[in-house]
């Protein structure tokens, strides 16, 4: 709530100087991390909560048949112990049989058989519908082998059973239901849950029984207490008081000053989330400048993504020359890129029939600063916009009803580490996509729909080259976050923005 | 006395059904509440599911009249983020706002009332003066910036005082200071103003002629029909501390009902809004009728009339 600025640093100072007589409080003593995040949960049951902080704690309790090891996006097998496509629409799993659920309850393939029923199934409402809406049935083929039957070729399947699809145990789930899970969870995987007051504090004890076989690892830590505090200052004042000793999404400026006071350890880390500027090409808005290619490259030469990232996004984020984050699958670099050549861009604006420039609306919903930056590097060749700065939810309702020619957004991939979960999203015909072209259109079906890696990789490139040669949209940068915690912490920050709190240790 | 109460009850309670009209409204008007429901990261199926869900498809007066007749027969709806009934939500989170705003309400008048007797019996004097420069502190310093300075000093400094949370008294206490005082100078001038008024009466001024001690002049005769306004203002203020502590819970991390308030109207959470509006909209009826009836006791006048 409170952003200002001057109140940040007033307190950062006064924090930073009162740490010269008082130590950190870490709770390593009591084997016991205690963790901030800033907003309520809805649920902890992970099929009713879209939160990210539900994401991370979800990747506590439960696991999924798969695991993608965040360093190499390898997939390996989890809870299963091996897979294979039986055709494009097919996949076959073995299960591991030394898994027990938190409460004895032993892990088979009725549990699979279950859950995967259970979320195919759209009255049971399980959110968000594009983690769940992608299979028709799962099949018990055997005590520890499932069969799953998609209801097309879905080639990110790995990547969502490595990830969001998690497995309940059925007998319970089927005994408590959503509203029994929220209050008291039960899954496979590295900490199980000792107490949950909603949208409070939740408290976590390593489990014992966890399968040593898991490329999750055993969890190191004893215990986790993860509270809601929604101020950031508040969050600040814990962490220096030692009430907290693991923070994240903590500002430039503080992070700036948090490590150069020195008692903690501030890591910084890409995300998949990136800033995009969105064109209507297509003319859904009426005609207008975007409509010309000439125009949206003239865009695209004028913006300074590198000072900007320099200036304001600081941090390890990078500026991206494709639709996507490269880490994703199919996420080529190799594509026409825009370097920041204003000269150039009122070459191209003449050219289009522009010489003095035009005006035009423009939109956005996070990140004013960063608007305004852009709206800097416009003005210079001669684009006035309007600018107008709205909630998420108007924002979203004016850019899909076609009421947008120009926007800047920003899109997180609900860190799905593949192309479908962003380029596919924009540029498939969707109620986000102003270019509806036919051959972009084309290859993302192809790559979203092959199990033949190589011919997805060639599809997305295509795709992904078109979109940058007509700068349909315009890839800006990707965002980081900042992480700050005890010294006597050892954690790693991964791009996909989920903690993984079973991989910390102390020192 | 009973029929006023009576016409003031039913007063309030058209006010507070005007103030959830255009509350339901103005949630509608914002934004759509199922895209602000699901989400930045929800698909357009999400979306779709929640809008059919909750029937936000039908008219906003449909939807509104469907609540307001179930909130009639006691059901206040389930929270749309929570899944659980409002009415369960609101009484999970109340006691910690009320105990906040009682013990607030409590400071408030034990520091402002005794500062406004003593600032009124020596005018122009130091504590006059220091009474006057607590009063102008309590009203120009921002209560976010008191309570973050509080914590500097009694947190993190001192470490006398946990930051944040609700488990103990002692998380209690810098809130209660910093809701407290920022009540406490209107209490404190009208105290003073009161007193002021009440003590150059001829009725005092006989009470002194008639030799009765100090104290019993004060206490028993002018403190007595001072007060009477400042009762009304009291009752006021606790209302504002039960529905507008939303600030104070939110930089102690209190899970009240006044953040409670603030987080659903961000995810247009419309049935918990709107149970808190209406819980808000009777705390301030009951606690305007109970300081209509402590008037009326403090003042004969009040009752016979």
């Amino acid at each position: 709530m409170m952003t200002n600025k001057t109140i940040s640093f007033s307190l950062i100072g006064a924090l930073a100087a009162t740490m010269m007589y008082s130590a950190a409080y870490a709770d390593k003593s009591n084997d016991t991390l205690n963790i901030a995040v800033d907003r309520e949960l809805e649920s902890i049951d992970n099929y009713y909560n879209t939160a990210r902080e539900g994401i991370v704690i979800s990747r506590m309790i439960w696991d999924g048949l798969l695991y993608r090891d965040p360093a190499t996006n390898e997939y390996i097998p989890n809870l299963a112990t091996s897979y294979k496509w039986v055709d494009s629409k097919t996949l076959q799993f073995d299960l591991r049989s030394d898994v027990s659920f938190h409460n004895g309850e032993k892990f088979d393939a009725d549990d699979v058989v279950f859950t995967m029923n259970y979320l195919a199934d759209p009255a049971n409402g399980a959110k968000p519908a594009r983690n769940v809406n992608w299979w028709t049935n799962a099949e018990k083929l055997g005590d520890y082998k499932v069969q799953l039957n998609l209801k097309t070729e879905f080639p990110a399947a790995l990547e969502f059973l490595s990830g969001p699809v998690v497995m309940y145990p059925n007998e319970y789930y089927g005994k408590v239901g959503p509203e029994g899970m929220a209050l008291n969870p039960v899954g496979t995987g590295p900490y199980m849950v000792t107490s949950v007051e909603p949208g409070k504090r939740y408290r976590f004890t390593k489990y014992d029984g966890y399968h040593s076989s898991s490329p999750k690892g055993r969890a190191s830590i004893g215990k986790i207490v993860i509270r809601t505090i929604a101020e950031s200052n508040t969050q600040l004042a814990e962490l220096f008081s030692g009430g907290i000793d693991w923070i994240w999404k903590v500002k430039p400026d503080q992070a700036q000053r948090i490590q150069e006071q020195g008692n903690f350890t501030v890591k910084n880390s890409s995300t998949m989330r990136i800033g995009y500027l969105n064109f209507d090409a297509s003319g859904r808005y009426g005609e207008n400048p975007m409509n010309d290619v000439r125009v949206r490259k003239a865009i695209a030469h004028s913006i300074n993504r590198d000072g900007i990232v320099q200036a304001l996004v600081k941090g390890e984020s990078i500026v991206v020359n494709s639709l996507c984050f490269p880490s994703q699958f199919g996420c080529t670099q190799d594509v026409p890129t825009y370097d920041y050549n204003p000269e150039k861009a009122k070459e191209l604006l003449r050219d289009a029939g522009y010489p003095d420039g035009f005006e035009i609306p423009f939109l956005a919903y996070r990140n004013r600063d960063y608007a305004e930056a852009m709206i800097s590097n416009l003005n210079a060749i001669g684009i006035t916009t309007k600018f107008t700065y709205l909630k998420y939810a108007a924002f979203r309702d004016k850019v899909q009803d076609g009421d947008s020619p120009f926007n800047f957004g920003t899109w997180g991939s609900y860190s799905i580490n593949d192309v479908s979960a962003i380029t596919s999203h924009f540029q498939k015909g969707g109620k986000d996509d102003y270019s509806r072209d036919a051959e972009v259109m084309k290859n993302l079906n192809i790559g979203d729909t092959s199990v033949d890696l190589d011919v997805r990789k060639d599809a997305y490139k295509k795709a992904l080259s078109r979109i940058a040669d007509q700068v349909f949209m315009f890839p800006l940068w990707s965002y980081n976050t900042n992480y700050a915690f005890t010294k006597d912490l050892d954690f790693d920050p991964t791009p996909d923005e989920i903690p993984r709190f079973f991989t910390a240790t102390w020192k | 006395m009973f029929f006023y109460a009576f016409k003031r009850s039913l007063l309030a309670i058209l006010v507070a059904l005007t103030v959830s009209m255009i509350s339901f409204s103005l949630l509608y008007i914002s934004s759509d509440p199922a895209i602000a429901m699901a989400g930045e990261t929800a698909s357009d199926a999400d979306i779709e599911a929640i809008r059919e869900l909750y029937g936000f498809d039908r008219s906003i007066v449909v939807q509104y009249l469907d609540w307001l007749k179930k909130a009639a027969s006691g059901d206040l709806g389930k929270s749309y983020y929570f899944r659980t009934d409002v009415s369960h939500l609101i009484a999970e989170r109340l006691p910690t706002t009320m105990t906040l705003g009682l013990c607030a309400i409590i400071f408030a008048i034990g520091l402002a009332v005794p500062l406004g007797v003593a600032a009124a019996i020596r005018p122009n004097s130091i504590i006059d003066r220091v009474a006057l420069f607590l009063s102008v502190m309590g009203q120009a310093l921002p209560s976010f910036w008191f309570a973050l300075i509080l914590i500097v000093l009694f947190s993190v400094n001192l470490r006398w005082l946990p930051v944040s949370g609700s488990d103990t008294w002692l998380h209690f206490v810098m809130p209660t200071i910093v809701l407290g005082y920022y009540a406490a100078p209107a209490i404190m001038r009208l105290t003073r103003t009161g007193m002021l008024e009440v003590l150059s009466t001829d009725y005092i001024r006989t009470a002194r002629a008639k030799g009765l001690r100090p104290p019993v002049v004060l206490f028993k005769h002018a403190l007595r029909n001072a007060i009477i306004p400042v009762v009304s203002l009291a009752a006021v203020q606790f209302g504002f501390m039960l529905g507008g502590s939303i600030v104070v819970e939110t930089i102690f991390a209190l899970h009240g009902a006044g953040f409670l308030a603030w987080e659903s109207i961000t995810r247009n959470d419309l049935p918990t809004v709107q149970g808190l509006i209406l819980a808000f909209s009777l705390f301030y009826i009951i606690l305007t009728l109970i300081a209509d009836l402590i008037n009326a006791w403090l003042d004969p006048r009040i009752r016979i009339s």
